[in-house]
């Protein structure tokens, strides 16, 4: 799998190569610049990208808008954002789109090789990655402004909440330790309290929960 | 020419009245007013020696003082003209002696003196010249209307009325044609008359640096606070690395140091010590976000105030409307005192208001950015009383900027910043 890499620090450029590589990642590219990051996103055409928010010349969000423009010219395209801090403002932009292929992280996921490395596949293959912080926002400002959420039980929530991560329901039932029939029960449970329609495809399905729970109240 | 035509007219003729009546008001009050204030102060001072003048000074200058400021309130209200008043405050209770020579100490005295006299003299002419063009052309109308017969049988000069000496009908003709062009004058003249009398007021009563000495006044204060705050800050910030990230860091490089020894002997135990040090600079990290967002913001760094508000107002348990007009962003202070002082009155609204919809309005017009927090809450909110407004006043305060709170009980509450600046 072919990855453009696009982060400013050195040593932590070279350490997601690093890290990268021993997971069998090729990486196409590791730059450090907005241009270089648009200009590789364009001619490399990776199966992924792992992209920092803040990229110099400007410093500013220059990462996120090069990975959103590039989303805008080829929808879908796998891009993995990484941040020191996360805001709901940005994954709602990221999300905006509706088309799924598409991670937003704190930087410090990284410390956990496994389940960062696990984040990236689920992106490439077109799934989500949110950050639990994202999702916790999510859920903090919903449980004040919304009724249907306080009628899940309290293992429900803990499922819906790993769902909005963007894990499957294998990944969930291991992270909870009990079977992957007793998730998919949780979860049919949840739709049909919040009064969302039941997919069976997981990207839908984790679209759906995060369009739910950032625009539902409006 | 406007003033000529009907409208003008019917506009300007009361204008050219009021003018009139004023500059009778001013010459006859003014004049008699100077001169008693005028000598009553200069017998007092010459009394000073004589002792009786200490006890009768500080009444005297104070009366002037009040007489200068009627005027002062007279110009401002009738021409729009501003004299700053530049009086050094005296202290409370202190002996005639220290009051006396306090105000005798104060440039702002000698100037009200010199001002009474320029006043009883140009002041009054400039006073009275509006209305004498307004009421002398009557006298011109009586005559030619045959007022002259009083003076004269016709025979020789028996009235001078301005230049035209009055000697029989003729003469009184041409004293009313006089008449006439005295109130043309009048028409045309007279309000910028009266504004003559203020300007020469205020040429003599202000001091030329009153209005800079007020600003130097408000900037010391506010250089104050600024330093003060940023000094408060930098101690809070000391603090909370020294107790926080710092600490945490010891405490992983302790645990290292450990798992170093114990790889061998027991790997159980250094797995676990391994674990938590990766737990520790999970922390570390955490606290090192929160006190970044404390002192700068990312998203004000990345994305600037409009979506910075955004941002922060999603993380706030309530449902908010925010709308940004801006084009542009404000220098990096100016922002950065703006969006802390959102926070802050965000923070308010939720731990105070009880409410539950909040309206944010951001936009920047004429140079100044302005910014309004509404919220549907119970209202009551105050500005003082150690409210967390009053510090919004502060920083706020060091980019000259403004804050008016409108909170009646029951609510809503409206917070309203405005700071000027430009945008780039």
């Amino acid at each position: 799998m072919r990855v453009v890499l696009a982060e400013d620090l050195f040593l932590l450029r070279d350490g997601l190569v690093r890290m990268l590589e021993a997971y069998d990642f090729e990486i196409a590219a590791a730059v450090e610049s907005g241009p270089e990051l648009t200009r590789a996103l364009a001619e490399l055409a990776p199966d992924v990208a792992v992209v920092d928010v803040r990229l110099p010349p400007s410093h500013t969000d220059e990462g996120l808008q090069c990975a959103l423009q590039a989303r805008r010219e080829r929808p879908g395209l796998p891009v993995l954002v990484l941040s020191q801090h996360v805001e709901q403002l940005y994954a709602r932009e990221l999300l905006a789109d509706g088309t799924g292929g598409v991670g937003y992280l704190l930087k410090d996921r990284v410390f956990d090789a496994e389940q960062f490395i696990d984040a990236v596949r689920r992106v490439a293959a077109g799934g989500t990655a949110m950050d639990p912080q994202v999702i916790q926002q999510l859920l903090a400002r919903r449980s004040h402004t919304a009724q249907p959420l306080g009628r899940l039980t309290p293992r429900e929530l803990e499922v819906l909440e790993l769902m909005a991560q963007g894990r499957s329901n294998a990944a969930i039932a291991a992270q909870l330790v009990v079977t992957e029939r007793a998730i998919a029960k949780h979860t049919s449970n949840i739709f049909t309290k919040l009064g969302l329609e039941v997919s069976d495809d997981d990207n839908r399905r984790v679209l759906a929960v995060l369009a739910y729970l950032d625009h539902g109240s409006h | 020419m406007e003033m000529w035509s009907g409208r003008g007219i019917r506009t300007r003729g009361p204008e050219v009245l009021v003018a009139g009546g004023r500059g009778l008001v001013l010459a006859v009050g003014g004049f008699t007013g100077a001169v008693v204030l005028f000598v009553l102060s200069v017998v007092s001072i010459l009394l000073v020696p004589a002792g009786v003048g200490i006890v009768t000074t500080p009444w005297v200058l104070t009366g002037v003082r009040a007489f200068a400021d009627r005027r002062r309130i007279i110009a401002a209200e009738w021409c729009g003209i501003r004299i700053p008043s530049t009086y050094r405050s005296l202290p409370a209770d202190t002996t005639p002696w220290t009051r006396c020579f306090r105000m005798l100490g104060d440039p702002a005295t000698w100037r009200d003196l010199g001002w009474l006299v320029v006043d009883m003299t140009a002041g009054f002419v400039t006073a009275l010249l509006p209305a004498a063009l307004l009421f002398y052309p009557l006298e011109g109308f009586a005559l030619a209307a045959g007022l002259w017969r009083v003076f004269t049988d016709g025979t020789h000069v028996g009235w001078w009325y301005g230049f035209v000496p009055v000697s029989g009908q003729g003469s009184a003709l041409l004293a009313g044609a006089l008449g006439a062009a005295l109130l043309v004058a009048s028409y045309v003249l007279s309000p910028a008359l009266l504004r003559v009398h203020f300007l020469l007021t205020r040429s003599v009563l202000a001091s030329g640096d009153g209005e800079l000495a007020e600003r130097v006044r408000v900037l010391t204060e506010s250089r104050r606070t600024a330093v003060d705050t940023s000094a408060a800050e930098l101690r809070r910030i000391e603090r909370d690395l020294h107790d926080g990230a710092q600490a945490r860091l010891v405490a992983m490089g302790m645990d290292l140091g450990t798992v170093e020894v114990l790889i061998e002997k027991d790997p159980a135990k250094a797995r676990q010590l391994l674990a938590q040090a990766r737990r520790s600079s999970a922390e570390a990290l955490t606290e090192l976000r929160d006190l970044v967002r404390g002192i700068h913001p990312p998203v004000l760094a990345e994305r600037g105030l409009g979506d910075a508000v955004r941002a922060l107002v999603l993380r706030l348990p309530l449902v908010s409307e925010v709308d940004v007009d801006m084009d542009g962003r404000a220098d990096a202070p100016v922002e950065s005192a703006a969006y802390f002082a959102v926070s802050e009155v965000l923070t308010n609204a939720v731990k105070h208001s009880g409410a539950e919809r909040l309206w944010v309005d951001l936009q920047h017009r004429d140079g100044m950015l302005r910014v309004t927090v509404t919220d549907d809450g119970e209202g009551g909110a105050r500005v003082g009383a150690g409210s967390g407004l009053t510090g919004v006043e502060r920083r706020l305060g060091t980019f000259d900027g403004v804050l008016a709170v409108s909170s009646p009980a029951g609510g809503p509450t409206m917070v309203t910043m405005e700071i000027p600046c430009a945008l780039s």
